[in-house]
């Protein structure tokens, strides 16, 4: 069976190309390496999708919108692109469990994952303390003290959210100031469990079985600095995950893919959408215009 | 998504459901408020099916069973670990895709 569209990836880029590809009746699935969502599923609260007054749960609106793209007859199949090879003028898409799809456009919006620091003690401590998600790992924390590393929106939302739980949040950041947007930086500033560690950098993370302190360079002054604490989270970007076309579009230096206008990509039939697009505006907003965007340029491309 | 493959361990039948298990037994540590837990549950569910009779697929709650994880130093949600004989084979954390816990599967299945 030949597919007009796959659409790999299940975050709102995903579904909302699903929303749009049901509606102009291609034929076709996504296809989603776990439930869909993407990074969405760990947001605590969105407060920024219109429409949406009240701030609503990530894990909430993932669930409208996969129910949306359902509703218009796009089916949503478990499964991960290992590589896709282009036969002709169509795709093979060879999954991890060795299945291959055959379709004739591939709509790519696979997403980002989170940044790592690189420092020693990170990948040890990885779930002993290290952490990226602070909605899934903030409880462990409770009346403890914990760092985010970080400046921007999520590092800054992240530790206003872990403060529900911890007793004390350090915000440690390589530059003076906040990049994250006003109306977080106003309420960051406001709480008083957070403190702020300024133009410095995390050299490493010291624990054995647990995280017990971090090691800072404040970059500034050149004075390296111990602090101790129970948990750090990373939130220092993001890396999209576009490897498995590495080679086959084009990309920017750090991988996100370059499409024109029409979310298509350097390769004929292949189209980008979402996180692991190179853009300005990494949003949900963004991502679900892109999404529909990428559909609607399969229709057009394939009439 | 209820699944009868699956079981749920608590602290209380924790050593004897898992660690004293004749069959390998992978342990979801996971709480109703982790997005990527429920991210997983659909591959955990099929995993139950793929590997009934091979090895044990069991959940326990983080929530209501405060010791077990506190023993294995779990810090993060989600978790996989992999036991076999009583001892740790395997540990997964955060979110991963099928393919990875079909890796660290094949080592005991």
């Amino acid at each position: 069976m030949i597919h007009d569209v796959v659409i790999i990836g299940g975050g709102p880029a995903g579904l909302a190309a699903a929303i749009y590809a049901g509606r102009a009746k291609l034929k076709g699935f996504v296809l989603e390496k776990m439930s869909p969502g993407g990074q969405v599923l760990v947001t605590d609260m969105v407060e920024n999708y219109p429409g949406f007054m009240e701030p609503i749960s990530g894990f909430e609106l993932v669930e409208k919108f996969t129910a949306h793209a359902k509703r218009f007859g796009m089916p949503i199949e478990t499964g991960e692109v290992e590589r896709i090879e282009p036969v002709g003028d169509q795709f093979s898409l060879i999954l991890t469990d060795e299945r291959t799809i055959t379709a004739r456009s591939v709509i790519v919006a696979t997403g980002a994952t989170h940044r790592k620091l690189g420092v020693k003690g990170e990948q040890e401590l990885t779930g002993r303390g290290v952490s990226y998600c602070a909605t899934c790992d903030g409880p462990f924390f409770r009346d403890q003290v914990v760092a985010v590393v970080g400046g921007g929106d999520s590092a800054v939302q992240e530790a206003i959210f872990l403060t529900k739980f911890a007793k004390k949040v350090y915000v440690i950041h390589r530059r003076d100031e906040l990049r994250a947007i006003k109306i977080l930086q106003e309420r960051a500033f406001a709480n008083d469990k957070i403190d702020f560690v300024w133009d410095s950098i995390v050299e490493e993370i010291e624990g054995k079985d647990q995280v017990q302190a971090v090691k800072i360079l404040n970059k500034k002054s050149g004075k390296q600095s111990r602090l101790e604490v129970d948990g750090v989270f990373i939130f220092i970007g993001i890396q999209p995950i576009t490897d498995f076309v590495k080679g086959l579009v084009d990309t920017d230096e750090r991988g996100f893919i370059k499409t024109d206008q029409w979310m298509r990509t350097s390769f004929k039939g292949i189209y980008a959408a979402g996180d692991c697009r190179q853009k300005p505006l990494l949003q949900i907003v963004t991502a679900v215009a892109e999404g529909a965007t990428a559909a609607y340029a399969v229709e057009h491309d394939l009439a | 998504m209820a699944n009868d493959k699956i079981i749920q361990v608590s602290d209380a039948d924790f050593d004897e459901t898992v660690l004293k298990n004749d069959l390998p037994v992978l342990v979801d540590f996971w709480a109703a408020w982790c997005g990527p837990c429920r991210a997983i549950a659909p591959v955990i569910d099929q995993l139950a099916e793929e590997y009934d009779g091979k090895v044990i697929i069991a959940k326990m709650n983080v929530d209501e069973n405060p010791a077990t994880p506190g023993r294995f130093n779990i810090r993060a949600i989600p978790t996989l670990i992999l036991f076999k004989d009583g001892s740790v084979v395997e540990q997964i954390t955060g979110a991963v895709g099928k393919t990875v816990i079909q890796n660290a599967l094949s080592k005991v299945a």
